[in-house]
């Protein structure tokens, strides 16, 4: 990046640059290359010696045989990011969707948080998912930091890159297409029309394609600010596009990091340390079998011509570990984190209104302790990372969230520069979170480094689930008091363990109105690696909150949802919720002899509201039979793939709440494989009802929102079934099963 | 040990130890990478191949075992012209994969299913197809199955 901008005093203040134009010849075709790029930001920074300059690039490649190709900046772990973006871009681009294809981008510093920054710069306010905070540069978060007021919403892929990216590049690439053929007919530009990435000129019957101006259009400047279509005439943006990278998919033709071949590379397994904070102090191989064995410190690896082999001899191996506190239990760490919940000492009171204490002295109050564990991603593919290094050049496969962080700390670890490693991102076979970190490209880079071959190091499922940045296991305790119906006062304490998500996403917000509001957190340093899981934090509190709300509606002898609509003045979530009573037939099982719960959630700048209908069978085995969702994320810009995200997040919630929780024993994780982290599968999955609020507010973000409100649309159900209210997750701690 | 069976309809000589599972076989000695490595221990689907004919779980499953026998993987399911199958087709039509890692594991499920159970309940999808998948494609791997035995019954 260019180090023209000297970092500023004052006020945030935006200025705007044109676009930078770079056009060439790609693969035998002609590259229309836009670079809205760069946007001077100038604003308060006050520690910061290096440039704060942010730039977006989303590059349009035009053939002259009229094949469009977007180049997504984003990676594709399912949510079917390249179709919605390319999506956005062809509908403003006038394109036919017919000639579009997508490719990834490379991991070049180019991209670098383009889509985060620009949000901010073009001062629509933004908000970021989860996923993407392990992205954010030191540059970024002084941005985020001096733009508090104004984040607000959204998800990067969609909200950011799409919305304020993606839409202007191909409005753009419109308008110097459309200029290229006026210039060349001798016609003045608004004769001309675009559709079908053909250009018609009408009073003359002349019509030619895109790629017929391809060339000539990469001589002209694009306009920063082009002119964007209305809604209503969205012809691409909306509609249910089949996801162009599906057909490979069902074919076994994807290519996923495991699966990436590079002539003569051998394979390597690896153990890591059993114990946090453990290094491995010596090694003894009783068999000679061992083909090659690298200790890492904190992992050994063996290398191999095969995993199987490799895996073999690693089994074979005696390590010896030494440090870490092999004492660490999980009922241990449960303590501590009620103990935590006691001290105040350090406690950050995130919002406050009113008097809760005073209010909360009442005997009629309400005083609960709820508590989440540990979880884990269980991504489907294993972490892996094919990694070959030679003569100081690094090249690095993986699919990864966030291949620029991933190729600096390859880099670093190898002490070579960033323009060293090359980084090939290929599908992510799952990433939620756990793929935004670099532990396994660092293992793969330096194996590969020190045997000086390639090689593909695959962890083994168990090591997978015993080696994550796990969800925070979070205790909190909820007071509340209900005065005529209504909540007079709620307090909530809760400990905070840090899992990248910023304040201002305002996970901890009690999303109702009440007057008497304190909310405070207490943070601790978890003793095992913690960090982003689908959702976040708002798993965690959209749990507590929407128990709690459920209990202080049952203490008011008020139905639950209208109890919420009551305590709600926002109309997009009250909208939400009287539809929610309608789809779901609530207070009308579709299934009889069925109880309901609801749940709302409102996060990411999507409104997701939620009504689990279950009966429960013998044994306290709950039988599931729909989950009805309504979504208030403001603009669709897929329908198909937003239902989708909805479903995929249910799962994801369902089968944490039924089976979710990590533990730890002598230090040690106990839980390895499936058996025993299970999973919802085909036999326990609810039939779901998915249904999006029509709107025209900007998209917010749709890969965690669906996620949060399941958890306690499922126990306030049980709740209604039972009389047991469910304060402590997985169901299984309550004695409850899945059928 | 040499081992020699019937693969994608191809006779296939492979040299690999005799203990290792078919997974690995196929992923690396043969280079067909379409099939899946999820757990190792047979609990997810992810490897799932057909071994003469019956949906089989490769990470567990000895490469001695399968001397002579006839395997078809995910790469071997499309007709040799490209053509997918009914269940490939209907996987696309009602758009069931996501991340996709599951999905060539979901699909020999599906096929072994249907080529047993021409019609099957929605009982019979939930106890043939045991799969994992984390990305909860569920709702629509089974509306696709339904979609799938109705267009091979009547194709
Ligand atoms: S990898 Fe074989 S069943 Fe999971
Ligand atoms: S589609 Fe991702 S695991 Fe099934």
């Amino acid at each position: 990046m260019s180090s023209e901008t000297k970092p500023a005093s004052g006020v945030a203040k935006i200025a705007r640059r044109t676009f930078l134009v770079s056009a060439g010849v790609v693969g035998g075709g002609v590259a229309l290359g836009l670079a809205l790029s760069p946007n001077r930001l100038k604003m308060y920074r006050d520690d910061v010696a290096s440039d704060d300059e942010i730039i977006l690039n989303t590059w349009v490649k035009l053939t002259p045989d009229n094949q469009l190709t977007v180049i997504i900046p984003h990676s594709e772990m399912g949510q079917g990011v390249g179709t919605g973006l390319a999506q956005m871009l062809a509908e403003e681009m006038e394109a036919d969707w017919e000639t579009v294809s997508i490719e990834q981008a490379p991991a070049s510093d180019d991209y670098i948080n383009s889509d985060l920054g620009r949000g901010y710069i073009v001062g629509e306010g933004a908000r970021i998912p989860a996923f993407a905070y392990p992205m954010l540069d030191f540059a970024f978060l002084q941005i985020a930091k001096g733009l508090v007021g104004q984040i607000t919403g959204g998800s990067t892929a969609i909200r950011l890159t799409g919305y304020h990216g993606m839409r202007r590049a191909g409005a753009a690439a419109r308008e110097m297409l459309t200029r290229a053929a006026a210039k060349e007919w001798n016609v003045p530009v608004n004769a001309l029309r675009a559709e079908a990435s053909m250009i018609h000129h009408d009073a003359s019957g002349r019509s030619a394609s895109f790629g017929t101006f391809a060339a000539a259009a990469a001589s002209f400047t694009p306009n920063l600010k082009p002119e964007l279509k209305s809604a209503k005439d969205y012809k691409i943006v909306g509609t249910p596009k089949p996801r162009l990278d599906i057909p490979e998919k069902v074919t076994g033709e994807a290519q996923f990091g495991m699966d990436v071949i590079v002539p003569g590379m051998k394979y390597a397994a690896i153990a890591q340390a059993p114990v946090y904070g453990a290094e491995a102090v010596s090694i003894a191989d009783p068999t000679n079998a061992a083909p090659q064995i690298v200790n890492l410190g904190n992992a050994v690896v063996v290398v191999a011509d095969s995993y199987w082999e490799a895996s073999n001899a690693l089994r074979r191996i005696e390590i010896e570990w030494d440090g870490g506190d092999p004492s660490l239990t999980s009922d241990a760490l449960r303590a501590l984190h009620s103990a935590h919940l006691e001290e105040t000492d350090h406690e950050e009171v995130m919002d406050k209104a009113g008097d809760a204490p005073a209010k909360l002295a009442s005997p009629d109050t309400l005083s609960v302790e709820y508590a989440v564990p540990y979880l884990a991603h269980a991504t489907m593919e294993p972490m892996n990372c094919t990694a070959s290094v030679r003569d100081g050049k690094c090249e690095l496969w993986v699919g990864h969230q966030n291949p620029i962080t991933a190729r600096d700390d390859a880099a670093e670890a190898l002490g070579v520069n960033k323009s060293d490693v090359t980084i090939h991102n290929v599908y992510l076979g799952g990433g939620f979170g756990r793929r935004a970190r670099t532990d396994n490209v660092i293992q793969a880079a330096r194996v590969a480094s020190e045997i000086g071959v390639p090689v593909k190091l695959i962890w083994s499922r168990e090591q997978d689930m015993s080696n994550d940045f796990y969800r925070p296991a979070i205790v909190s305790r909820m007071k509340g008091l209900v005065e005529d119906g209504k909540i007079a006062a709620m307090d909530h304490a809760y400990i905070f363990a840090d899992a990248g998500m910023p304040d201002s996403e305002r996970p901890y917000a009690f999303q109702y109105d009440v007057q008497n509001k304190r909310i405070a957190r207490h943070p601790y340093e978890s003793p095992i690696p913690v960090g982003a899981w689908r959702s976040v934090d708002f798993t965690q509190m959209g749990f507590f909150n929407e128990s709690f709300m459920d209990e202080m509606a049952h203490r008011a002898g008020a139905d639950p949802l209208a109890f919420r609509i009551a305590h709600k003045s926002d109309p997009r979530c009250r909208a939400v919720l009287e539809r929610l009573a309608d789809e779901a037939r609530w207070g009308r099982p579709l299934t009889l002899g069925a109880a309901q719960g609801v749940a709302i959630v409102d996060s990411f700048e999507a409104i997701v509201g939620q009504v689990a209908e279950l009966t429960i069978e013998d044994d306290n085995r709950v039988r599931l039979h729909r989950l009805t969702s309504v979504v208030d994320c403001g603009q669709v810009i897929n329908p198909d793939s937003a239902e989708a995200q909805i479903h995929s997040s249910v799962i994801f919630a369902l089968s944490a709440v039924f089976f979710g929780e990590i533990t730890l024993e002598n230090g040690q994780i106990v839980q390895q494989n499936f058996p025993d982290y299970d999973m919802v599968r085909l036999r326990n999955a609810p039939v779901q009802a998915v249904h999006f609020i029509k709107s025209d507010h900007p998209p917010g973000g749709l890969g965690e929102p669906g996620t949060p409100p399941v958890a306690p649309a499922l126990t306030n159900a049980i709740y209604a079934a039972t009389g047991k209210r469910i304060r402590e997750l997985p169901l299984t701690r309550a004695g409850f099963s899945s059928v | 040990m040499k081992i020699s069976f019937v693969l994608n309809g191809e006779a296939t000589t492979v040299d690999a130890p005799s203990d290792m599972p078919l997974l690995w076989v196929l992923r690396e000695k043969l280079e067909l990478t379409g099939t899946k490595f999820g757990c190792g221990i047979a609990a997810c689907g992810a490897c799932t191949v057909h071994v003469n004919g019956v949906a089989t779980r490769t990470c567990v499953l000895p490469a001695s075992v399968i001397d002579g026998a006839e395997v078809k993987t995910i790469e071997g399911v499309a007709s040799p012209s490209g053509e997918m199958s009914a269940v490939q087709a209907a996987w696309i039509e009602h758009q069931a994969p996501q991340c996709g890692y599951c999905q060539s594991g979901m699909v020999m499920a599906a096929e072994a299913l249907l080529d047993e159970n021409p019609d099957p309940t929605d009982e019979d999808i939930d106890n043939a197809i045991t799969n994992i998948c984390r990305c909860g494609t569920y709702e629509r791997v089974r509306t696709a199955i339904h979609a799938a035995a109705r267009a091979r019954r009547e194709g």
